[in-house]
C-alpha cells in the first residue's frame, strides 16, 4: 500500500505544477489554464484515489480483481454500464454532431442505444449463468479451451486496442483544449491514473470510478439541457425555430442529411452499432460483477434508461449550442468566421467543443470547470474499464487457461493481470502520442465492427446453437475479424481520408463493413460447423445440453460472492 | 448426468425455456423491426422524416427518432417485468426440486 500512497501523492502534487508549466508555454490552439476546472478535476482524482485505496484493501482474490467479488447491485451495475458507454466520444461527439448537422446526430444516438434491448433479451442472463470473469468463459464453455480462448483474446485485444487509441487521442486533444496542458502530458496523465486505478483497485475501483462519473455526467448534462430549455420557456419548438434561423443549413437540420451517404451504408452502420454493443469485452465483463441472472437483467434495464435519457439530453444540448454558442463571438474563431461567415464552422476548438462552450454560456466559468472536469473523468473511467478488460483477457484467457491449462495459481494470475495492465498503459500512452495527428475517428467504428463480426457471432452461436463446433467458431470468428479489419482499411474513411488515396478510389464503398463481415462470420461458423466430422466436434455438440440447462437456470453457475 | 436428464424432463424447466425463448426472440424481433424500419426511412425516405408537424419547424422525424429511444427502454422494461414475475419463481422451483 505504501507504493500506492506515494504514487498518488506524486501525481496529485504534480497536477497544478504541470498545468502552470504548460500554461507558460502554451500555443495558440490551447485555452488559457482553467483553474476552476483543474481544481474540480483534482477533487475528482483525489476522491477516486481514496476509493482505489479502499478497494485495494478489499481486493485479494481473483474474483475480487476481475469481477468485484460479484458484490455490485443491479442498479449500481446499470450506472457503471451506462458510464462505460457514455464515453467522452459519445458526449462531446454526438452533441458536436447535432451542432453541425442537427438530425443526423439523433440517428447515431438511436443506433448506439438499440443494442441494449438485444443484450437484455438474448445474452445478459445466459452470460451471468455461464461465465465467471471474461466472455471467453462462455464461448469456451463446451468448446476446445485453447483455440477458443485464443480467438476470444484476439477479438478482445484488437477491439480494446482500437477503442483505447481513439480514447487516448481524444483525451489528449480535449485536455489540451480544456486545461491548457501539453498533449503528451495529458496522455501520460490519463495513462498513469488508469494504471493506478486498475492495478491497485481492480474491478471494484474501476466500477466505482465509473459510477461516480456517470452520476456527475448525468447531473451535468441534465442541468445543461434544463438551462437551454429554460431559456426557451421549455418549448422545444421555440428552440428548434431559433436553431433553424441561425444555422446555415436552415431547415435541413430538422431532417436526415448527408451523413448517411447511401442506403447500404446506413444499414451496415446500423448493424455494427446494434450488434457491436453486444460484443464489447469491457461491457460484457460487467455482467460478472453482479450476484445472479436477475441482477444482470435489471442492470441492463437501468443502463438502457440512463443511456437513452442521456442521448435525449445530448440532442437538446446540441441544439442549445447552435442557438447559444454559434451566435456568440466569445466562442468563435474570428479569422474562420471572417472566411466562412458561419458561426457553426468557426467554433473554437472544433465541433467537439460545442457542449463545453455551451456549459460556459449557460453556467459561467464555474460550470465550465465542472463539465471540463467531468469530461476528463469520463475519459479516465472509460480507459480504465478498457484496460481492465484487455488485461483480464491476457491473464485469465491466455495465461490462466491457455498457458497454464486452467491450473494457474490465483495470485500468479492476478500478478500477470497487473503486469498486463502496466504494459497496456504504457502501450496506450505510446500509441496515443504516435497517433496524435492522425484522424482516429474511424477507430471507434472499427472497434464496433470487430466486436459485431468476431465476438458477437461466436458468443450468440455458442449460447444458442447446438451444432456449433470448436473448428466452426475459430474459422468463422477469425474470418469475421479479418474481414472487418480489411473492410475498414478499404473503406472511404481510411483509404481516402487517412491513407490519402484519391477521392472515390476506395475499393469498398461502405463506411462500416459490418454488413458483409458479420455475414461472412455467421456463414463461416455455420458451414465449417456442419461439415465438421472430427472427434472434438462430437464432444462439442454433446456438451450443449448441459450448458443449455445451466444457461437457463443458473444451476452450477459460479457463485458470485466469494466471501 | 442423470440430474441433467431429470431437469430436462421437469415441466417447470420446459415452461421456463419456452417462455424465456419465445419472449426473448419476439422482443428482439420487435426491436429489429423498429430500428431497421427507422434506418430504412433514413436511407430511402429522408424527406418523409423532414415533413413539418403542423405549422412549426419541428419535423415528424423528431418524435419518430425519440420514440425509437423510448421504445427501446419500454421493451427492455417489459422483458424485465415479465422475467422478474415468472422466470425467477420457476427457476427457484427447479432448483428446489433438483437439489441432489
Amino acid at each position: 500500500m505504501k507504493r500506492f500512497a506515494w504514487l498518488s501523492v506524486i501525481l496529485l502534487a504534480s497536477l497544478p505544477t504541470i498545468a502552470l508549466a504548460a500554461g507558460a508555454v502554451e500555443g495558440g490552439s490551447k485555452q488559457a489554464t482553467n483553474w476552476s476546472a483543474i481544481g474540480m478535476f483534482v477533487g475528482f482524482v483525489g476522491l477516486t484515489l481514496v476509493i482505489t485505496y479502499w478497494a485495494a484493501k478489499r481486493t485479494a482474490s481473483a474474483a475480487d480483481f476481475y469481477s468485484a467479488g460479484g458484490g455490485i447491485t443491479g442498479f449500481q451495475n446499470g450506472l457503471a454500464i451506462a458510464g462505460d458507454y457514455m464515453s467522452a466520444a459519445s458526449f462531446l461527439g454526438i452533441s458536436g454532431l447535432v451542432y453541425t448537422s442537427g438530425y443526423d446526430g439523433l440517428i447515431y444516438s438511436v443506433g448506439w442505444l438499440v443494442g441494449w434491448p438485444i443484450v437484455t433479451f438474448l445474452i445478459a442472463e445466459q452470460l451471468r449463468n455461464l461465465g465467471k470473469f471474461t466472455f471467453a468463459d462462455v464461448t469456451s464453455f463446451r468448446l476446445g479451451q485453447t483455440e477458443i480462448r485464443i480467438l476470444a483474446a484476439c477479438g478482445s485485444l484488437v477491439t480494446v486496442a482500437f477503442y483505447l487509441i481513439a480514447q487516448m487521442v481524444g483525451a489528449g486533444k480535449l485536455i489540451q483544449l480544456l486545461f491548457g496542458l501539453d498533449y503528451w502530458i495529458a496522455v501520460v496523465l490519463v495513462g498513469g491514473l488508469m494504471m493506478i486505478y486498475v492495478t491497485f483497485g481492480g474491478m471494484k475501483a474501476t466500477t466505482w470510478v465509473q459510477i461516480i462519473k456517470a452520476v456527475l455526467l448525468l447531473s451535468g448534462a441534465t442541468f445543461m439541457a434544463g438551462a437551454v430549455l429554460y431559456k426557451f420557456g421549455f418549448s422545444p419548438e421555440a428552440l428548434f425555430t431559433k436553431a433553424t434561423e441561425v444555422h446555415p443549413k436552415k431547415l435541413a437540420i430538422m431532417e436526415p442529411g448527408t451523413l448517411i451517404s447511401n442506403p447500404l451504408s446506413a444499414i451496415s452502420l446500423g448493424l455494427a452499432l446494434m450488434f457491436g454493443t453486444a460484443g464489447l469485452p469491457h461491457i460484457l465483463m460487467r455482467f460478472f460483477t453482479v450476484k445472479d441472472a436477475q441482477a444482470a437483467r435489471k442492470s441492463v434495464f437501468y443502463a438502457t434508461g440512463f443511456i437513452g435519457y442521456f442521448y435525449i439530453l445530448t440532442f437538446i444540448i446540441g441544439f442549445g449550442a447552435i442557438t447559444l454558442v454559434s451566435t456568440d463571438a466569445m466562442f468563435l474563431d474570428g479569422s474562420i468566421l471572417e472566411k466562412t461567415k458561419s458561426g457553426i464552422a468557426a467554433i473554437k476548438g472544433g465541433s467537439n467543443m460545442a457542449a463545453i462552450h455551451l456549459a460556459n454560456a449557460v453556467g459561467g466559468n464555474l460550470f465550465l470547470g465542472f463539465i471540463s472536469a467531468v469530461a476528463f473523468a469520463t475519459i479516465l473511467a472509460v480507459v480504465s474499464g478498457l484496460a481492465l478488460a484487455g488485461a483480464s483477457s491476457i491473464s485469465h484467457d491466455l495465461y490462466g487457461m491457455v498457458i497454464k491449462g486452467g491450473n494457474a495459481n490465483e495470485q500468479d494470475e492476478i500478478r500477470v493481470s497487473k503486469i498486463a495492465t502496466l504494459v497496456l498503459g504504457v502501450l496506450a500512452i505510446f500509441l496515443g502520442i504516435v497517433f496524435e495527428n492522425q484522424n482516429v475517428a474511424f477507430m471507434v467504428g472499427l472497434a464496433f465492427a470487430i466486436a459485431a463480426s468476431c465476438n458477437f457471432p461466436v458468443l450468440v452461436m455458442s449460447i444458442f446453437w447446438k451444432g456449433l463446433t470448436t473448428r466452426g467458431a475459430v474459422v468463422g470468428g477469425f474470418l469475421g475479424l479479418v474481414s472487418a479489419v480489411v473492410g475498414v482499411v478499404l473503406s472511404p474513411a481510411v483509404w481516402e481520408v487517412t491513407l490519402g488515396f484519391a477521392k472515390g478510389s476506395a475499393p469498398i464503398k461502405l463506411d462500416n463493413p459490418a454488413l458483409f463481415s458479420m455475414a461472412i462470420a455467421f456463414a463461416g461458423i455455420w458451414l465449417v460447423s456442419i461439415l465438421d466430422r472430427s472427434k472434438r466436434a462430437a464432444v462439442d455438440r454433446d456438451g450443449f445440453d448441459a450448458q443449455y440447462v445451466r444457461s437457463q437456470t443458473g444451476i452450477g453457475a459460479a457463485s458470485a460472492t466469494a466471501h | 448426468m442423470s440430474n441433467l436428464a431429470k431437469i430436462e424432463r421437469d415441466p417447470n424447466y420446459q415452461e421456463l425455456v419456452r417462455r424465456r425463448s419465445s419472449l426473448g426472440w419476439l422482443l428482439s424481433a420487435v426491436m429489429l423491426v423498429i430500428y431497421f424500419g427507422f434506418i430504412l426511412l433514413v436511407a430511402y425516405a429522408p424527406k418523409f422524416l423532414g415533413i413539418p408537424l403542423g405549422s412549426g419547424v419541428t419535423t415528424i422525424g423528431i418524435p419518430i427518432g425519440l420514440s425509437v429511444i423510448v421504445l427501446a427502454f419500454v421493451l427492455t422494461g417489459i422483458y424485465v417485468r415479465k422475467a422478474n414475475s415468472s422466470y425467477d419463481v420457476l427457476i427457484r422451483k427447479i432448483v428446489e426440486e433438483n437439489r441432489s
